[in-house]
């Protein structure tokens, strides 16, 4: 294997085994899905037809939620030990070990949303027809929460107060694969074609897994001169 | 345009600004194989600056810093995988053990370089070998983290204050490494208060902030 | 590259700061004018609208200002790209005044589309594809304000947030079609878009004088926000403290 291909599994690599490490916190993501998905069963009641029409959208709400909340994780620990100066100072090139890291971060924090969100779909009475848009739209929507996540944590790496700062800047840019995930999920169940819907997920899945490290790597640059 | 003046490492009118206080100005230095710059200055004079500078890590206010004649920011990962840095902090991580961090920097490393046990024996953390680097002490975290000048091998060191956390035998080993180092032709531009190497006859430039 | 010199002068501190200082209240009482004129034209002299009647007046307001909300946005972009691109102070000055100036737009445009939407659909917010837009678009002048003033080195935060505009203005577009999309999909038919009526020209002509107001409005406006910013960000060199002490001696 080359030098990049070892780095970028390197890199890969020690991200996942750390998470592992911590492997209590593997769950959380889908423990808070599991909360706040009750936080809306008490709210609106436990009529199993008016959840059932809004299954797909508490559902996608609860990623939303879940992928912003650990979008920190991704930048700052690397940030305060100084390992994150270490890649920038390393010969390999930044956007593929940040690419590394993104990949690592959804592992770890984006598939659980998408085991979460079966487990939602079942306590939210999500009808039969329902359950591979949702599963699909996940798969799509999930890793361009990571991608473009990744880019503002490198803009807010290391500033007091992030965590909101980061929400508040990321939830607008969420807000069109929200729309079309859940347009996709309800308009399956009523039995629509959902290919347009597909498309443009895809296609902002694309543009962001080939624009987005690369902004990200500067962003890095940018932020750590 | 290669530097006639020839010098491997060179500092011209550097100029650095944090906020709005000048740190340092109109700063001059050549380094060449086999020498020492020395920093010195009181805390908060920007030492760490000025080595994240040398690094191409951050950018000065005006002046440059030229390789071999060509400005290290132009160069970027050329200038790069011929230098190490050691910052401040030991940039290691806790939840690995030490066999696994000198994996990691091993992958990440450009050049080839000893065996990895070697390197353990040579800054006597053999024993730790499988110990999570939460478990070991500052000075053993802190000989942990000089761990990659050796790992992979490159010309220029760069050090801030590489005598922290660690005991006489630990400082002893750091100035025998940089010795070493610069006998064997390579350079090193560290930040310190305390003298790096009194007894050897290693060429030093002196840089003093304050 | 002669054609670039007077960017190159126009580009340094002290004659941006001249320049403002005499520029900025010619540009003002224009803006006023210019408001008088429009207001005049779009309250009393155009006609009242078949369907809306007087209520329609306020696209008079709501409109230009929708459009001055977008056009802050996209300037203050290429401005923070040019600052990161070219170091020009200026242009991070110019970038980081814009900010509140968009988002007063666009709360403006926000204020009176709700008000417009009263008297015809009989409640204080209705969530078309427009205003959602404008609400989403707020958020991100927000967002970049945020993000500058938690940055306290200047020239970092310039950067950062010209960054920040960067992902923005390319985002804007997916936002606005995702907007679109999803009010089509959510409107019963007998909801229709707040949208101006068909355009006549007595109503076009104050309307585009309107816009013209609202952009000399802003240009003073930045212009002198800018040259603030400029004197904060240089207030070490010798120039900012001498006009300082000059501004301050003015009555």
């Amino acid at each position: 294997m080359n030098g990049c291909g070892r780095a970028f599994v390197a890199v890969l690599r020690r991200d996942l085994v750390i998470g592992f490490r911590h492997r209590s916190e593997l769950g959380n993501p889908v423990v808070f899905n599991i909360i706040v998905a009750l936080l809306f069963i008490f709210a609106l009641g436990n009529d199993p037809v008016i959840l059932g029409r809004l299954a797909a959208a508490i559902i996608w709400v609860c990623a939303v939620l879940a992928s912003t909340l650990s979008l920190e994780r991704l930048f700052t620990p690397d940030y305060e030990d100084g390992t994150l100066e270490q890649l920038l100072l390393s010969a390999q090139p930044l956007p593929l070990l940040v690419a590394a890291k993104i990949l690592a971060h959804w592992l770890l924090c984006g598939l659980p949303l998408v085991v979460a969100a079966l487990l939602l779909g079942v306590l939210l009475y999500l009808p039969q027809p329902g359950y591979p848009p949702l599963l699909l739209t996940l798969l799509l929507g999930t890793p361009v929460f990571s991608l473009l996540g990744a880019l503002l944590a490198a803009l807010t790496v290391g500033l007091r107060g992030s965590g909101v700062l980061l929400a508040l800047l990321i939830l607008p840019l969420y807000i069109p694969v929200l729309i079309f995930a859940v347009a996709a999920v309800s308009d399956a169940v009523h039995g629509l074609s959902i290919a347009g819907q597909i498309y443009f997920l895809a296609s902002l899945f694309v543009l962001a897994l080939t624009l987005l490290p690369f902004a990200t790597a500067a962003t890095l640059r940018l932020r750590l001169g | 345009m290669n530097d006639p003046s020839g010098n491997a490492l060179e500092i011209r009118a550097l100029q650095c600004v944090r906020g709005d206080a000048v740190l340092f100005s109109g700063l001059d230095a050549a380094v060449n194989a086999g020498e020492i710059l020395q920093i010195d200055g009181a805390n908060g004079s920007g030492k760490t600056s000025l080595l994240r500078i040398l690094s191409g890590l951050a950018r000065p206010e005006s002046g440059d810093v030229l390789w071999h004649g060509r400005s290290v920011f132009a160069l970027g990962p050329e200038y790069h995988m011929h230098l190490h840095y050691v910052g401040h902090g030991n940039a290691i991580k806790l939840d690995l053990t030490v066999w696994e961090n000198l994996q990691f920097m091993r992958d990440l490393g450009v050049v080839p370089g000893p065996d990895l046990e070697e390197v353990l024996a040579r800054l006597r953390l053999r024993a730790h070998r499988h110990v999570p680097a939460r478990r070991l002490s500052a000075g053993q975290r802190r000989r942990l983290a000089l761990a990659r000048l050796l790992v992979s091998p490159s010309m220029l060191w760069i050090l801030d204050e590489p005598f922290t956390s660690l005991d006489a035998d630990g400082r002893a080993l750091v100035a025998e490494l940089v010795g070493r180092h610069c006998r064997d032709g390579g350079m090193t531009a560290v930040a310190t208060h305390q003298p790096l190497a009194p007894a050897s006859a290693i060429p030093t430039h002196g840089i003093n902030l304050s | 590259m002669r054609m670039l010199e007077p960017f190159y002068k126009f580009s340094s501190p002290q004659h941006f700061y001249r320049l403002s200082t005499v520029l900025a209240p010619w540009l003002g009482w224009l803006a006023v004018a210019l408001f008088t004129t429009g207001l005049t034209g779009g309250l009393l002299l155009a006609p009242p609208d078949y369907q809306q009647g007087e209520s329609v007046r306020i696209i008079y307001v709501h409109v230009p200002s929708a459009w001055m909300s977008l056009f802050v946005y996209v300037l203050m972009a290429a401005a923070g790209v040019a600052g990161l691109v070219w170091n020009v102070k200026v242009a991070d000055a110019v970038a980081r005044a814009s900010a509140p100036l968009g988002a007063m737009f666009t709360f403006l445009a926000l204020a009176t589309g709700s008000l417009w939407g009263k008297p015809m659909w009989g409640t204080w917010w209705v969530w078309d594809a427009r205003l959602t837009s404008e609400l989403v678009l707020l958020f991100l002048y927000l967002g970049y304000m945020a993000l500058q003033n938690a940055i306290e080195d200047r020239r970092m935060a310039a950067r950062a947030g010209a960054v920040l505009a960067l992902v923005g203005v390319v985002n804007i577009p997916i936002i606005h079609y995702s907007v679109e999309w999803w009010s089509t999909l959510h409107q019963p038919a007998s909801i229709s878009r707040i949208g101006a009526p068909a355009i006549h020209i007595s109503m076009l002509v104050p309307l585009l004088v309107m816009a013209l107001a609202f952009t000399f409005y802003y240009v003073a406006a930045v212009l002198v926000r800018a040259r603030c910013e400029l004197l904060e960000a240089e207030a070490g060199s010798q120039w900012a403290q001498a006009a300082a002490a000059t501004a301050a001696e003015r009555p």
